[in-house]
């Protein structure tokens, strides 16, 4: 339930010049310079931040080698410090999938082909945030945000359908591309239902960004090795699939305490590196 | 605690506010800002 509420506070905090979902005008305010943690499109009519995965896109130039210092600099920061906290409790989109997943219809878990689906986002950071902006810079002079164009539907949902809505002159300029857009969209709505943030697991760059630093992040999951019996049930609560008390801060872990809150021998807490003796798979197989 | 372990996020997040500065003082910002006051057409999906 916290985790929840900081989560719809986030999104408010993101978006909160909510005139603009009236007027159909976007912020165009200092605070813009400021990129904010999560996956927000700075193009939402509520948006008061930027969002780090469109600013990255933009600022690559490859005739000059230049990527933006700053947004690389907030995204090392972020992750060094929460890791994927910040998809679990500071993600917008996150949060959409979440509440989508609680309608009730069959639950697919633990399936082995997303076991491979989890590196395509790595993938698509690596050839749609950093490979074409970067070769169609090189090649026309200007940068084109891949990412944003071709697959976000964050953009789509937060930004795209809203400044359609309202605004008349951007109707007549809807073609092929933001059909495509619709139809990703739909579909990570509906795989959602079904599946736990595939949208986060699957495809998100920011996911995979902050996936790299989830085992040296400041903050993460902590496993009490005397506490913990191999009980399994924490593995059978993670919507994930991963296996918290033998790899607590696995690159898919995006905290969402599940595990925490189903262990019977409260073995599990979210700790700092620096409380205590930091868990590894290595101290939890020595318990054994 | 394993001495690599305590010291790697510190130093991360150190080379994290070292590249914020360097950006901020290399005139990025407002390249953000402009970016990110437009609606972005691509983002919603008419660029």
């Amino acid at each position: 339930m916290v985790r929840r509420i900081i989560q719809a506070l986030t999104a408010l905090l993101y978006n909160i010049h909510l005139k603009g979902f009236i007027t159909g005008r976007i912020y165009q305010g200092s605070l813009k310079k400021v990129c904010v943690p999560g996956l927000n499109c700075y193009s939402c009519p509520g948006a008061v931040g930027s969002c780090p995965i469109g600013s990255l896109q933009s600022s690559i130039n490859a005739v000059k080698y230049k990527v933006s210092l700053y947004v690389a600099g907030l995204l090392i920061l972020f992750g060094s410090i929460l890791g994927r906290f910040i998809c679990g409790w500071a993600c917008p989109f996150g949060l959409v999938q979440e509440v989508l997943h609680k309608i009730p219809s069959p639950k697919l878990r633990k399936k082995p082909v997303f076991g491979v689906l989890k590196y395509g986002k790595y993938v698509i950071l690596a050839v749609f945030v950093l490979l074409l902006p970067a070769l169609y810079s090189l090649q026309k002079g200007v940068t084109i945000p891949a990412f944003c164009k071709y697959i976000c539907p964050a953009g789509t949902l937060e930004a795209g359908i809203p400044l359609i809505a309202l605004n008349e002159s951007l109707r007549y300029t809807i073609g092929w591309l933001f059909y495509w857009k619709m139809l990703l969209l739909t579909a990570m709505v509906l795989s959602a239902v079904f599946i736990y943030r595939p949208f986060c697991r699957f495809v998100c760059p920011l996911g995979a960004i902050y996936a790299m630093f989830n085992s040296t992040a400041i903050f993460g999951l902590k496993v009490d090795s005397a506490k913990c019996t191999h009980c399994g049930i924490c593995t059978g609560a993670c919507k994930v699939d991963i296996h918290p008390f033998e790899t607590p801060n696995d690159p898919e872990c995006v905290r969402c305490g599940d595990c925490i809150k189903a262990c019977p021998h409260s073995a599990l807490k979210f700790s700092s590196v620096y409380t205590g003796t930091p868990c590894t798979s290595r101290n939890v197989t020595q318990s054994k | 605690m394993s001495r690599v372990r305590s010291v790697l996020p510190i130093a991360l997040s150190c080379l994290g506010v070292v590249l914020i500065a360097a950006g901020i003082l290399g005139g990025e910002l407002p390249m953000i800002l402009r970016k990110a006051i437009f609606i972005c057409l691509e983002c919603i999906g008419i660029g």
